[in-house]
């Protein structure tokens, strides 16, 4: 059996796996790293969605073994220091959640988003997400979750201007 | 402005909401509270049912028949128990004398066909899908690789899809006594006379297509023994009525089975149910001795969820020249499946009493005959019933505003209950309490900017613009918080309706309320939280809310059908009071005062016209202590209690859509839509809104996206999330909501429920808007889902009809109802080849 190391929240892991393990299903079952659900087994949910070095990724569309060497990041080690990431937050105050179940892998994919703009019309929020379904909230207030997490991340990006004297 | 979302406009949504900033001591009750349960949720630190590892856990999968019907000659598992990491293989056989039949709790009517239903069939299978055989094995892989070596020979028989098929002479028999499961007949005053003479008959059929409830969280189950106690892990709406069902069905004693219902990823329906994977997670672990999970993949969730919907409508309705609609009668079958489930028959039956809608209808008669074919079985889907009765008269009222020349407002003005009639009790029975259609049509109407669309709508007629625009209006009722018991049997229903809660004093002074409803993302915990505080003078954060889980939460009745705030909310309301009851005359006893002369204001009990007082929390400890209490008082500061209201809750509301449609590809884009929408009295405005809109979005997919296709042979079609179109953001518009708020008269909070009504009313806005679009071209109905394909037949169908001016108006014949749709001037009829399901006219 293939043995992969591979880093999941800031943690090494060395682990042997069969080719035809699933990444979710190694860190759900074998990691423990449950906070990243399964929705669908065709790719098609985004439920599953993770950071895979840096990008997001349906963890349940990529092997383990392809994982060889990565980065991975959950939704479990997305909060800093104790501080949740902005667009975590953004999802709280815009209730842009009800079940929660396709929370995580929306937060993720609407990171990745905003790498490559940083400041999405409500349109192009909307054909981002497009790869991950919510059954619960209609995305009215997910979308305004993505638009909300943009600005903060880019008030937090900004230098600070020097108040006038 | 821009579309930018500045931060201007970020701090007036937090100034909205009321949440932040100092508390005020305002009531939280009507506030936007952010909700307790989105920390573990935004986190993912969660427990859903697949989350749950226990030591020494086994894992089970099922073999499903690949056939819709055929008899089971031979099933030789050899091959697979010698499997690596197999642990057992069972057939439906090896569990024949255990598995019991899934139960149907709602017999309709007396002579019902109620047929056996094994967890896992033994000789015979009726769906596709149905499970013949299961491995337990050490892992989910190698479960799954085992499936493949089990032989099963199956006899193919035949399969029957199509309701009305199933009733004919000569159609395949699911059941040996037939397909026929009942037949439900209800009537309120002089139908006969209503038809009588008549000067307009609008006759229609509308198809309710098959639909797959799609929560993004499959199911799941995990089951564990220790010696004779078990316990079962589900993804389940309904952990109470749930457990006494598997104690019937299992016979493991009621008392020494757990269910619990842990953080559960949506339901809609599809988790209020009694399934085959329970039953049997709960069997072999009795036979093991050993913990075993089942994850449903999403294929086999199509294939083994319940479905919902599926049923054929035909709605007529009796009208007078200006509008008046005298009677309504109504057709219906509905397709039970394969078997009925837990309350598969009670679902058409809930629609019953709703096709009358918001209107005032002298006569009224109702037929349903649920009907067996070889598919999964219906059952509750979010709205149940009601959204279907809901689509029929709200086409049909569209129908005849269109026959005769009016505006569909103003026909639904000439009919609708007006506000100084409430109470209201219908030609079918119910007693709407209070609404006010007036109210919430206007201000749906105003932010639809209804008169400049029909102005653009004229203009883009005239100018035979290829993309039409269509106006669809749906206005809506439904009965919900379905609650009142004594309603429920009377209607044969096996369960009651109340709701218990218990809330209790901690000797620090916070607050544990613990509810029998099962919540699946309504944001019980705030809301109740919300409710508590408000009651006990406590702070939000200081109540818990428990729940789900049988062992800490004895007794409930679980949650569908919009009853968890109406009911489940107005017992922790009640259960405060008794609690404040305890608390008054322990501080009269402390304050020696008499209880008459305590008043209770923020949280602190009073003598009257002093400044001398308790507060609850010391109340909460002296309590505890019990040093010093009145005769007859009994340490804890907790009380239970149930409420059962005597009447169900009416939101109702105004939905307005606009469609696009463009005639050339056919493909229909909402360009906006409009809800207002009633729902009482609000707890938190924020999951009022939430919910609003995912009901909405559900609606919306049912109206142009969603359907379970199967082909001849009863394969389904529409097994994955590729195939199975749930909307994706870049398919749904921007909502506009809004709330009218007339306060129900059931209950105290003056709440109505929510979960359903977006849902309910959308559906028919839609196919309102479509038909309106392509009325021009002669087009009368679409069938659901619409979609590009389906619209642009339609109007191959309808023949080279060019719009011109006046439109859905145009017409001022008040012919009754024939075959063909109303010619438009200057063009031949379309000719009425279509399938009924196509052309809806018959
Ligand atoms: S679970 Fe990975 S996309 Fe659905
Ligand atoms: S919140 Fe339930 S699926 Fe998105």
């Amino acid at each position: 059996m293939p043995r992969i190391t591979v880093t999941v929240d800031g943690v090494a892991y060395e682990e042997e796996v069969e080719p035809r393990l699933l990444l979710v299903h190694l860190l759900r079952d074998r990691l423990g790293k449950v906070g990243t659900p399964i929705g669908c087994d065709t790719g098609n949910c985004g439920a599953c969605t993770v950071m895979l070095d840096g990008r997001s990724a349906k963890s349940c569309s990529v092997l383990a073994v392809q994982a060889d060497g990565s980065d991975v990041v959950t939704i479990e080690g997305l909060a800093q220091g104790g501080e949740w990431h902005p667009m975590q937050k953004a999802f709280h105050t815009e209730h842009a959640l009800q079940c929660g179940y396709c929370t995580p892998g929306m937060i993720m994919a609407a990171i990745d988003l905003l790498r490559d703009d940083p400041d999405p019309s409500e349109e192009a929020v909307r054909q981002g997400l497009e790869g991950n379904l919510c059954r619960c909230t209609g995305y009215c207030t997910i979308v305004r979750a993505v638009r909300r997490g943009a600005a903060e991340m880019s008030q937090a990006r900004e230098p600070q201007e020097v108040p006038a004297p | 402005m821009s579309e930018q979302l500045d931060a201007g406009l970020i701090a007036e949504r937090i100034a909205e909401s009321g949440e932040l900033g100092e508390p005020t001591g305002a009531r939280e009750v009507g506030r936007a509270r952010r909700r307790k349960e989105d920390a573990r949720l935004v986190t993912g630190r969660t427990t859903w049912t697949d989350n749950i590892q226990l030591p020494g856990m086994l894992y089970v999968a099922f073999l499903r028949s690949p056939m819709a019907h055929a008899r089971i000659t031979r099933v030789d598992a050899s091959a697979a128990r010698v499997q690596p990491g197999v642990v057992a293989v069972y057939t439906g056989a090896d569990f024949a004398d255990e598995q019991g039949s899934l139960p149907c709790a709602w017999p309709v009517t007396e002579d019902i066909v109620i047929p056996d239903h094994p967890p896992m069939a033994v000789s015979e299978v009726r769906y596709a899908g149905e499970a013949v055989a299961c491995v337990v094995a050490t892992d989910r892989y190698k479960a799954a690789d085992a499936l493949e070596a089990i032989e099963v020979d199956y006899e193919p028989l035949d399969a029957v899809t199509d309701m009305t098929e199933a009733l004919t002479e000569g159609s395949p028999k699911v059941h040996e006594s037939g397909n026929r499961a009942f037949t439900w007949k209800f009537a309120g005053g002089d139908i006969d006379a209503a038809f009588r003479d008549a000067p307009v008959v609008i006759e229609r059929t509308y198809v309710q297509q098959r639909l797959i409830p799609t929560a993004m969280e499959p199911r799941a189950v995990v089951a564990t023994t220790d010696g004779d106690d078990f316990t079962l892990y589900s993804a389940t709406q309904i952990p109470h009525v749930l457990r006494v069902m598997l104690a019937l069905t299992t016979g493991i004693p009621e008392h020494k089975l757990r269910v619990v219902a842990p953080d559960v990823g949506g339901g809609f329906g599809s988790k209020l149910q009694v399934t085959a994977e329970e039953v049997l997670g709960l069997l072999i672990t009795r036979r093991l001795g050993k913990p075993v999970k089942w994850t449903e993949s999403r294929s086999e969730g199509n294939l083994t969820v319940h479905h919902g919907r599926d049923q054929l409508q035909r709605i007529s309705l009796a009208a007078d020249r200006d509008g008046h609609i005298r009677g309504v009668r109504v057709d219906l079958l509905a397709d039970m499946g394969a078997y009925l489930m837990l309350v598969t028959p009670g679902i058409p039956i809930l629609g019953a009493f709703m096709y009358s809608g918001i209107y005032k209808v002298d006569a009224y008669d109702f037929t349903c005959t649920g009907v067996f074919t070889t598919k999964m079985p219906t059952d509750a889907y979010r709205g149940a019933g009601r959204p279907e009765a809901t689509f029929a008269i709200e086409r049909a009222v569209d129908e005849l505003a269109h026959e005769l020349g009016l505006d569909p407002i103003e026909v639904r003005r000439r009919n609708w209950i007006t506000h100084e009639e409430f109470p209201y009790t219908t030609v079918c029975g119910l007693t709407y309490d209070s609404g006010n259609y007036e109210a919430a049509t206007e201000r749906a109407l105003a932010l639809f900017g209804y008169d400049k669309l029909r102005a653009e709508q004229a203009d883009r007629r005239e100018r035979q613009d290829p993309v039409q625009l269509g106006i669809g209006v749906s206005t809506y009722t439904e009965m919900c918080g379905l609650a009142p018991s004594r309603v429920l049997g009377s209607l044969s229903y096996g369960a009651g309706g109340w709701e218990h809660a218990t809330v209790r004093m901690l000797p620090t002074g916070k607050v544990e309320v613990v509810t029998g409803t099962s919540p699946h993302g309504q944001g019980h915990e705030t809301a109740w939280s919300q409710i508590v505080a408000d009651a006990l003078g406590v702070p939000f954060d200081d109540v818990a809310v428990l729940h789900g889980d049988t062992a800490v939460s004895h007794k409930g009745m679980d949650t569908y059908g919009s009853r968890s705030l109406v009911v489940g909310g107005v017992a922790v309301l009640a259960a405060c009071e008794k609690v404040k009851d305890k608390a008054r005359q322990l501080a009269a006893h402390m304050l020696e005062a008499s209880a008459d002369d305590i008043e209770f204001t923020g949280g602190s009990f009073t003598v009257r016209g002093t400044s001398e007082g308790r507060t609850i929390q010391e109340l909460a400890l002296a309590t505890f202590a019990a040093h010093d209490l009145p005769d007859g008082v009994e340490p804890g500061l907790d009380a239970d209690a149930t409420f059962d209201p005597d009447n169900f809750s009416f939101p109702h509301g105004t939905h307005l859509c606009a469609i696009e449609v463009d005639t050339e590809t056919g493909r229909p884009t909402i360009r906006s839509y409009v809800a207002v929408d009633d729902v009482g009295s609000v707890v938190n405005p924020l999951i009022v809104e939430g919910q609003v809109h995912g009901g909405i979005a559900q609606g919306v997919a049912q109206a142009l996206f969603e359907e379970a296709v199967h082909d001849a042979e009863g394969n389904l079609l529409t097994t994955t999330m590729a195939d199975y179109l749930i909307p994706s953001a870049a398919d749904l518009p921007d909502f506009t909501t809004d709330r009218t708020e007339t306060p129900a008269t059931s209950n105290p909070l003056g709440v109505k429920g929510v979960g359903e009504a977006g849902t309910i009313a959308s559906t028919p806005a839609v196919v309102n808007a479509i038909v309106d679009a392509l009325r021009p071209y002669g087009v009368r109905d679409v069938r659901m889902p619409c979609t590009p394909e389906r619209i642009w037949r339609v109007l191959a169908e309808a023949g080279p009809a060019a719009p011109g001016p006046g439109g859905s108006t145009a017409s001022a014949s008040t012919s009754t109802s024939g075959p063909a749709p109303a010619p438009v001037a200057g063009q031949p009829p379309a000719p009425m080849s279509a399938p009924a399901a196509e052309g809806g006219a018959r």
